[in-house]
């Protein structure tokens, strides 16, 4: 028999929309979805395919039976592993109160079942991994514009300029937004790039800058001075919104173009040109104020020198720009229901929300939990659950990480396949793939709000369940059952779209319900005031709240410290086969790349005698972890740093492909799992240096007899 | 005559191999056979920004292809309208068309033990649909080309 389904990729966490085809129970196709994409997806997408097949993932719930990490595994029933998880929660709750229990997740649409399940069980202590991706820039948003990182969406296809501070559109794809960066360019846009090497985002640029590591707040500092000194600034919008300006004016003074361009390594004159260039496209030219920017001890204030060159630009609720995401409301529609359970009154085990007031309370911060776990201050962790979140191979040091995680009782992990996390927990349930389960209705704001939902194409190949499942049956028997009304997936679609006119037949036709069929009209540019959440309702330059936590909001440059002798700054990327960690036992990804390999810069290398391919070294600072990969010489990677592709070195070894292929970037970073920015939140994963060296296992002769 | 052709738009196409595995999963093929292929020239700078220019090739459906007489068991078919295209019944593995093919474009489907190559998914054309590689592309970077005849 076959069927077509709509639904939602789910190889990576941009989650396209997608359309199945299905013969007998078994997936012939997989496409962007038609009517959003074009039919457009990229390699990840297809290889879903092969992620239903692969028979290396956990296929029925399983529960440890040597030493935590020892991969000796009982295979049990679910109301086995169930209850086997509701006791120890339990016990955990009685001995040390139910905030002693942490749930992850990786955010996203569905991140309110997650919330509702753990606040339901009594703790306020739900995170995400979005420590070591977005939180500086969404904190960096928050407290110049009083929205977080989503608080707007870039208009690219109509911008005549995007300016892009190593985010790598075409590696790190989002296939929406990266095709439309390409119909930009098409009509003749321009895109400047900005990294530490050269990139397939970079080789589509009109301007690159290739800048020392670590500077990039440099050049935006002095991009921000040459503008404010031309007056390339929007001033009715900067004096109707915006308050420090003048605090600004002043800061920015000694912050010359020609300092930018010793400091960063490039030159002044291409600076000017490019302002030049920013003074014929204001305002639509988009500065990406960053995605994954948990990097440089400065990130955060990074991402503030690139909001406050938006704010510059007056480029906010402008064609072209930044626009304000329209909602249910805009449309008329009341909206779905969505689960939910009120956060428990009690301190948040991460100390945010008391000891750390500036930061957005929802997810805290997952890193934060480490002291908690060894100081038991403010009170003892004794149970983390791993939602599709993998602390072993988002945060630095996992082996650290292991020592501080024994000091619970019960780890949990429930993903699809096993996660360096889930081979060191205690139970792991193992989800259905993305193909064989459906997943709530979510609401998609834009300018064109729309209904989205992920619908099962196949049955489950395996005995994995679908996480409305899992939470369903963890809550029924934690006798928090009343926060999930609903007992199969049909019941929960119906509850949701209760009172809104709309059924799930709805989506069939497109795998999406529109809200409105026309874009809504832009806010008017005079009624914009209540836009901004800030403590004064204006767009401020100078954060109250950075203030008030001892910050400060316009930072002086520090430079970057140099890497000791024979030693490189590592910097770690994505490539566009590969997601972080998931992706690197797929059969069909790992054929197109089974490894990482280091980029270093040719002179740098030269002088250790490293040639292209050459199997080399890379050892941590404190020589906690060295692994051997090949190196890849070029003159597009800056000399004071080393580049690889992030989620390799798995160490599973029923990961057959994986295990043990390439190295592991967030092993290398020594004693970076306490590095962290205070202002910012997040953790500074490219302050670590590395050593290289070319490697022994370089052969010299063969012996074979 | 060959009559199709598919063109790729280096300008769009930033080397993300997702034609590649468009290709694999459309066919079903195993780790191994990769029909088509995606490659670029070393980085050379233009104006200041280190650039490339990308090539995609699959099979070349050669108007007067060598891997056709060579097969012994007459697998390797020119259809009409140009396509050349393997018959799996008829394949015997021998691989006498890699070969012959000054591209070595046939590669062994170990899954099958015969033969396979791109056959500009004769399938889905003749269902009035284009390639999967096509029409899949993460940027619309290919374009498949019907040519006319003068
Ligand atoms: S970018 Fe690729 S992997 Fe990510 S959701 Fe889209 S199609 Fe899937
Ligand atoms: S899918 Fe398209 S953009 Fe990607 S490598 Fe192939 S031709 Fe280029
Ligand atoms: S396989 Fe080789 S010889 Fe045969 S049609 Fe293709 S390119 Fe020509
Ligand atoms: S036309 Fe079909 S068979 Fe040929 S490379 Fe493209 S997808 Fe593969």
């Amino acid at each position: 028999m076959k069927k077509s389904v709509y639904s939602m990729c789910g190889m990576c966490t941009v989650r396209c929309p997608i359309r199945v085809e299905v013969e007998d129970n078994r997936v012939t196709w997989i496409e962007g979805n038609p009517h959003l994409l074009d039919h457009a997806l990229c390699a990840k997408g297809s290889a879903g395919m092969a992620l239903v097949d692969d028979d290396e993932r956990p296929r029925q719930p399983l529960i440890r039976e040597g030493g935590r990490g020892a991969g000796r595994w009982q295979k049990v029933s679910w109301p086995t592993a169930y209850d086997y998880i509701t006791e120890r929660l339990k016990k955990i709750k009685s001995e040390y109160g139910p905030e002693s229990v942490v749930l992850s997740s990786r955010g996203g649409p569905w991140q309110n079942m997650y919330k509702t399940f753990i606040h339901a069980f009594g703790s306020p202590n739900y995170t995400n991994h979005d420590c070591t991706c977005g939180r500086n820039t969404h904190h960096a948003s928050l407290s110049i514009n009083g929205v977080g990182r989503k608080g707007f969406i870039y208009d690219i296809k109509n911008s005549r300029h995007m300016v892009l501070f190593g985010r790598n559109y075409f590696a790190s794809l989002q296939i929406a937004q990266g095709n439309q960066l390409l119909d930009m360019l098409d009509k003749g846009g321009r895109l400047t790039y900005v990294d530490v090497r050269q990139t397939m985002t970079g080789i589509k640029a009109t301007r690159f800058f290739q800048v020392r590591p670590g500077t990039d707040y440099a050049l935006a500092l002095g991009m921000i001075h040459e503008i404010i000194k031309r007056g390339i600034y929007d001033k009715e919008f900067i004096d109707r919104y915006v308050s420090g300006f003048d605090e600004l004016c002043t800061f920015i003074e000694e912050y010359t173009p020609a300092w930018a361009a010793k400091e960063c390594g490039v030159k002044e004159k291409a600076i000017l040109a490019f302002i030049d260039e920013v003074a014929e496209d204001m305002p639509k030219v988009i500065f990406h104020p960053g995605w994954n920017l948990s990097r440089y001890k400065d990130s955060f204030y990074v991402s503030r020198a690139l909001h406050l060159l938006n704010v510059l630009m007056g480029n906010i609720e402008v064609e072209g720009g930044l626009i304000i995401p329209k909602g249910a409301g805009d449309c008329g529609f009341k909206g779905i229901r969505m689960l939910d359970c009120p956060k428990p009154d009690i301190k948040r085990g991460d100390g945010v929300g008391w000891k750390y007031k500036h930061f957005d309370k929802g997810p805290g911060l997952a890193h934060l939990f480490f002291d908690a776990m060894r100081t038991e201050d403010p009170y003892p962790i004794k149970a983390w659950i791993a939602m599709r979140h993998d602390p072993f191979t988002g945060m630095p040091e996992p082996q650290r990480q292991k020592l501080l995680f024994d000091n619970c009782d019960l780890l949990v992990s429930i993903d699809t396949h096993y996660s360096e996390f889930g081979w060191y927990a205690d139970v792991i349930l193992p989800e259905s793939t993305y193909l064989e389960r459906d997943n709530p209705i979510a609401l998609q704001k834009g300018t064109k709000p729309r209904l989205i939902v992920r619908r099962k194409a196949v049955d489950p190949k395996y005995d994995t369940k679908p996480g409305w499942e899992i939470f369903k049956q963890l809550a029924d028997r934690l006798d928090i059952s009343e926060y999930f009304p609903y007992n199969t997936i049909e019941d929960l679609y119906a509850w949701q779209l209760e009172g809104t006119g709309y059924s799930i037949e709805d989506f069939e036709e497109k795998g999406f319900i529109e809200l409105t069929d026309k874009p809504l009209p832009l806010y008017e540019r005079d009624k914009l005031d209540g836009q901004f959440k800030t403590p004064s309702g204006k767009i401020e330059i100078i954060s109250k709240k950075l203030t008030e936590a001892g910050l400060e909001s316009l930072k002086p440059y520090r430079s970057p410290n140099k890497p000791p002798k024979g030693m490189f700054r590592l910097v770690y990327g994505r490539s566009a086969v590969h997601t972080h960690g998931h992706t690197m036992n797929n059969p069909l990804l790992e054929e197109l790349m089974p490894e990482n390999s280091l980029w270093i810069n040719r002179r740098a290398a030269a002088k250790l005698g490293i040639e292209d391919g050459d199997l080399v070294d890379v050892t941590a600072q404190n020589a906690s972890y060295s692994g051997t990969i090949h190196a890849y010489v070029t003159e597009f990677i800056h000399p004071e740093a080393v580049y690889t592709v992030h989620g390799f070195g798995r160490q599973i070894p029923l990961q057959t492909r994986s295990y043990h292929a390439g190295l592991s970037d967030q092993k290398l970073m020594a004693g970076k799992l306490d590095d962290w920015d205070k202002a910012g939140g997040a953790i500074n994963l490219c302050e670590a240096f590395v050593f290289v060296q070319r490697s022994t296992r370089n052969p010299k002769r063969r012996v074979e007899l | 005559m060959n009559r199709y052709m598919i063109h790729l738009n280096s300008k769009r196409c930033i080397g993300c191999h997702g034609c590649e595995v468009h290709c694999k999963t459309n066919k079903r093929l195993p780790v191994g056979p990769i029909l088509c292929e995606i490659d670029h020239e070393p980085l050379k700078p233009v104006k200041g920004v280190p650039k490339t220019e990308f090539s995609f090739r699959s099979c070349y459906h050669c108007d007067d292809p060598f891997c056709v007489p060579v097969c012994p068991t007459q697998a390797m078919v020119k259809r009409e309208d140009g396509i050349v295209y393997v018959d799996q019944e008829k394949c015997i593995g021998c691989m006498a068309c890699a070969g012959a093919c000054p591209w070595t474009i046939p590669q062994l489907n170990p899954a099958t033990g015969k033969a396979i190559k791109c056959d500009y998914c004769m399938d889905r054309l003749d269902q009035g649909l284009k390639p999967a590689c096509v029409t899949k592309c993460t940027t619309h970077a290919l374009k498949f080309v019907r040519l006319e005849v003068v």
